[in-house]
């Protein structure tokens, strides 16, 4: 029963920080970088990772927000046509490395909809993915580049990433099954 | 949401702005240099068209193909094909074909809601005889949303052949919904007699409404559907009720002027006025596809019949 704080605000930004070194080390600065954040949170992060490779190396990235509800591999499947969130590219990614944001990766069907999806906008060069999170249980041969904590997790919990731009705080939370209603 | 799209008296407010934020995004894909998504990949949309129609059919076909559904259009060029066991037999047909959503147009009132009884598959209403016109009502909701930030208080006047248009009883309804104002305004043959019971109000003089409005809307005379004469000539009409330069003046600043279509320039608008940049029927256009996208996906996106038992 309950919730475990797996990370809080501090660990939160320095993971941000890490990423945005790590991102810059990996292709030797930020030239021809873009960020598109995956919606929701995601695009917050991506933001929040412009902002500190800003910090560092004085570069301004492009960032956008995608929403893949359209390309998701359930639709039809739930009760209820999905809640469609606001997409906005207003930069070309072809011949750009786009790195796709997300909070958590889990099964790996929502990055599968994000590479659909990127496509249909441009031919990146190269497409990596950063997330917060990284909680296993692929079903899809997926991989992030950029990883801010690896959390051993069953499926059966729920892994709760709470941003101040949407929720208000910073953390990572784990809940039980039944734990926090 | 409702199964069906036969009136505006199946969706509520909440579904309104449902349909209308949905659209906001499908709009976005319509910007892309790839217009499509794979969101109906496998459904299938036809579009069933009894009477003639260039713009609303294009428009589903278009929100149907943008969406990744096979789509069919079944046209009948006869105008007196009547309701009954003709309708049927192609609704059977359809059925048997596996068609998840049929858009219909039909010369008669209430031809959708029969179409209900014979299909398994969702029943939009393109425009059933005078009765309705819902997905016009709804994308120009979200013209006027658009354009000006909100419904509510919105003040729009409905003006001309209000007695033969289903767009003009489909867009009343959909707006006093969203708490916007209404004002009817024509020669009294052609303001329907239980127009106050819509909760709209009523007017026979335009020149007396232009100065407090949001939006005026004009409609086109549809003298295909009058079966008497409603008033002296058209030249009387357009001196009395047309959108004339001079009127424009009338009208606030910031204030749009929409129409339908199609527009006979000359009768109820002149042909300058409707070039003028707060004549909005390009747009009325485009958003109708972005519209009629978020329609098929929000009544499409779900579960399909028999999977569960859901609405």
């Amino acid at each position: 029963m309950g919730a475990a704080r797996i990370l809080d605000e501090a660990e939160i930004r320095r993971a941000v920080t890490r990423i945005a070194h790590e991102i810059l080390e990996h292709n030797h600065g930020a030239s021809g970088v873009v960020l598109v954040g995956i919606a929701n949170r995601g695009d917050d992060l991506a933001r929040r990772l412009a902002a500190e490779i800003e910090r560092i190396e004085g570069a301004t990235l492009p960032v956008g927000v995608l929403d893949i509800t359209f390309y998701r591999d359930d639709i039809g499947m739930r009760a209820e046509a999905p809640e469609v969130h606001e997409t906005r590219i207003d930069f070309d990614i072809t011949g750009r490395t786009v790195v796709l944001v997300d909070d958590v990766l889990y099964t790996g069907r929502t990055i599968r909809a994000a590479l659909d999806a990127l496509v249909d906008f441009g031919r990146p060069t190269a497409i990596q993915l950063a997330v917060l999170v990284d909680r296993g249980h692929r079903e899809l041969p997926i991989r992030a580049d950029y990883v801010g904590k690896n959390v051993p997790t069953r499926r059966d919990e729920d892994v709760s990433v709470r941003l101040k731009e949407l929720d208000g705080e910073d953390a990572v939370v784990v809940e039980e099954p039944g734990g926090t209603a | 949401m409702n199964k069906h799209l036969l009136s505006i008296h199946d969706v509520t407010a909440e579904d309104i702005v449902r349909v209308l934020d949905t659209a906001e995004s499908f709009r976005e894909v319509g910007t892309r240099v790839i217009k499509k998504v794979p969101a109906l990949r496998g459904r299938t949309v036809v579009n069933l068209f009894y009477e003639n129609s260039t713009r609303t059919r294009i428009s589903f076909e278009l929100a149907a193909k943008r969406l990744s559904a096979d789509v069919i259009n079944f046209t009948t060029s006869g105008t007196s094909v009547a309701k009954g066991e003709s309708l049927k037999d192609t609704a059977l047909t359809l059925q048997a074909m596996g068609a998840d959503a049929i858009v219909i147009r039909h010369s008669s009132s209430g031809a959708p809601l029969t179409l209900t009884k014979w299909v398994h598959g969702s029943v939009l209403n393109a425009g059933d005889g005078t009765h309705e016109h819902p997905t016009q009502a709804l994308l120009d909701l979200y013209t006027m949303r658009d354009r000006l930030g909100r419904l509510e208080e919105l003040r729009v006047a409905i003006i001309g052949d209000v007695l033969h248009s289903r767009v003009a009883r489909s867009l009343s309804f959909a707006l006093v919904k969203m708490g916007a104002n209404v004002t009817l305004v024509g020669p009294p043959t052609l303001i329907p007699p239980d127009a106050p019971a819509w909760g709209v109000e009523v007017s026979y003089d335009v020149e007396g409404v232009l100065p407090k409005l949001d939006v005026c809307y004009m409609l086109r005379v549809q003298r295909e559907r009058q079966r008497q004469q409603y008033f002296p000539s058209v030249r009387e009409y357009s001196r009395l009720f047309g959108l004339t330069r001079a009127r424009v003046g009338m009208l606030p600043e910031g204030s749009l002027i929409m129409h339908p279509g199609p527009m006979n320039r000359g009768v109820e608008i002149d042909s300058d006025v409707a070039d003028l940049p707060q004549a909005v029927m390009e747009e009325q256009v485009t958003n109708g596809i972005a519209v009629r996208m978020s329609l098929l996906y929000l009544l499409l996106g779900g579960r399909p019949e028999g999977v569960s038992t859901d609405e």
